[in-house]
């Protein structure tokens, strides 16, 4: 699945077919093993990620979760100690292999970090950012885009008046609505988001959440999360890390129900990490 | 070491006032019979009158569970501590107005002499007690060995209550004066039933506790 050019038959509308009939699986992660210089930061990952699934992952710090999640897009790979064995299959096909390029990865995989990273940009450049590079220059179109993306990151009442004001003048939780309305921009299949809400106050925090449970409609979202009670509250599934190893994968309702693993337990309890 | 010690001495706390409430009740029960069986009119009243502390520790057992999960956000055992500790109270203060009801009845007997002496009556207490100590240790030591023991006691209770009613109706029949007084021993057989009843349940929350599931041991 190449698609190197912004188009209407988007990987999400291919999503959104899918989930009418049968859900699939987006990822696909085989013995995962992944080294930083003689660290073994990721240990024999075997995890099988639904499509239009809010799927969490816990645990503690330095447990792997954020490398594991870097990996998804290839990012990890950015910093140049790193070794990667086994496979990582996005629909069905490896992120590794050499003729899927990069970029096309991260056309279907969106990403949205810890604090919100606006460009220094007005509001409106922030959005088509993304679909300019792709080629889109139909100034209609790009219009369409910001207004589709700005509702979907539910952020439009609140900057409509404003498009070409600087991003920098949002708040925080607007801020990073708004990269999540960037994210949208590219019509993702997959969003990834590495502690989207640890910067922002309780009801940003909120809102945000709300928005996750809206976007699953469409796409599927793979979440890191500290705040375990986050996890219990927007995602379907919930993967339990610790040392680089994944301890338990199951229903979030399972995990902070009745855990199988006693280390489960113990970290969502708070007696450890 | 726990990083979450004052949680942890909370939840203690929690499960040390709820024994205390089970501690009192099978004293109030054991006080009824007491009553019931000397016709003893001012115990009787002693007991409806202290049944006010069992409300009251009633009511602080659920106003502190429910404080420690506004405040804690507690999840998977922990939240399972706290619900069946809701639980249990409510099972445990209902035996406990048990005693208050077989009080009322040995008001309502007065000190006319018993149609029979009252063995089965006894004998039900006597297990339903020992059902309620054995409960309570089961939940205080998260023992379902100890709790399927008390499930098994209540298939005795529930006979002995066949047995008890039986008894009284045929005694009813020789004796049509002393309805009332059949009909209260009745009831009181009736209401140790039920306590026994509510001892099971006590046992079914100790398993839910442990398992993370429901289970029926009333079947």
């Amino acid at each position: 699945m190449t698609v190197s050019t912004f188009t209407a038959n988007s990987a999400a509308n291919t999503v959104k077919d899918k989930t009418e009939s049968k859900k699939g699986m987006v990822y696909n992660t085989k013995d995962l093993n992944l080294w930083y210089g003689e660290t073994h930061a990721l240990k024999n990952i075997n995890l099988e990620i639904q499509e239009n699934d809010v799927t969490a992952i816990i645990g503690p710090s330095g447990c792997g979760k954020s490398t594991y999640i870097k990996t998804l897009n290839r990012m990890v790979e950015l910093t140049p100690i790193v070794k990667i064995s086994g496979d990582i299959q996005y629909r069905e096909k490896s992120i590794f292999d050499k003729n899927f390029k990069v970029e096309d990865l991260r056309t279907h995989v969106g990403m949205v970090f810890q604090k919100p990273n606006p460009f220094p940009k007005s509001i409106y450049e922030n959005v088509v950012y993304g679909p300019k590079i792709h080629g889109i220059r139909d100034k209609k179109v790009l219009d369409q885009i910001v207004e589709k993306s700005l509702r979907g990151a539910a952020i439009w009442d609140e900057v409509k008046d404003r498009l070409h004001e600087n991003a920098y003048g949002l708040s925080g939780g607007q801020q990073q609505r708004l990269c999540i309305a960037r994210c949208l921009a590219i019509e993702p299949d997959v969003i990834l988001m590495d502690e989207p809400t640890s910067a922002l106050d309780p009801i940003s925090t909120l809102k945000v959440e709300e928005l996750v449970q809206e976007l699953k409609k469409d796409f599927s979202i793979i979440i890191v999360t500290h705040n375990m009670q986050q996890a219990a509250r927007i995602s379907d599934k919930t993967a339990f890390f610790l040392n680089g190893e994944v301890i338990e994968y199951a229903d979030t309702d399972v995990i902070f129900s009745n855990p199988t693993d006693k280390r489960t337990e113990d970290y969502i309890t708070g007696r450890f990490g | 070491m726990s990083v979450r010690e004052k949680f942890d001495d909370e939840l203690i706390r929690l499960q040390q006032k709820l024994i205390e409430l089970g501690e009192f009740a099978e004293s109030a029960l054991s006080k009824s019979i007491l009553a019931l069986e000397t016709k003893n009119i001012e115990l009787a009243i002693e007991i409806m009158e202290d049944d006010i502390k069992a409300d009251v520790l009633y009511e602080e057992i659920n106003d502190f569970a429910i404080l420690l999960i506004a405040k804690q956000q507690p999840v998977a055992i922990d939240l399972r501590r706290i619900i069946v500790a809701i639980k249990i109270a409510t099972d445990i203060e209902r035996i406990a107005d048990f005693a208050v009801n077989i009080a009322k009845s040995t008001i309502r007997i007065g000190s006319e002499e018993h149609v029979k002496p009252i063995v089965h009556i006894k004998e039900m207490y006597s297990i339903m007690i020992k059902m309620l100590k054995l409960s309570l240790e089961a939940f205080n030591e998260e023992d379902i060995v100890k709790a399927k023991k008390v499930a098994d006691m209540d298939d005795k209770v529930d006979d002995l209550y066949g047995e008890t009613i039986l008894d009284l109706m045929k005694i009813s029949v020789s004796m049509p004066d002393r309805l009332p007084q059949i009909t209260q021993l009745s009831f009181t057989s009736r209401y140790l039933e039920r306590a026994a009843d509510h001892v099971t349940n006590i046992a079914e929350h100790v398993f839910y506790l442990v398992k993370g599931r429901q289970y029926d041991l009333n079947s």
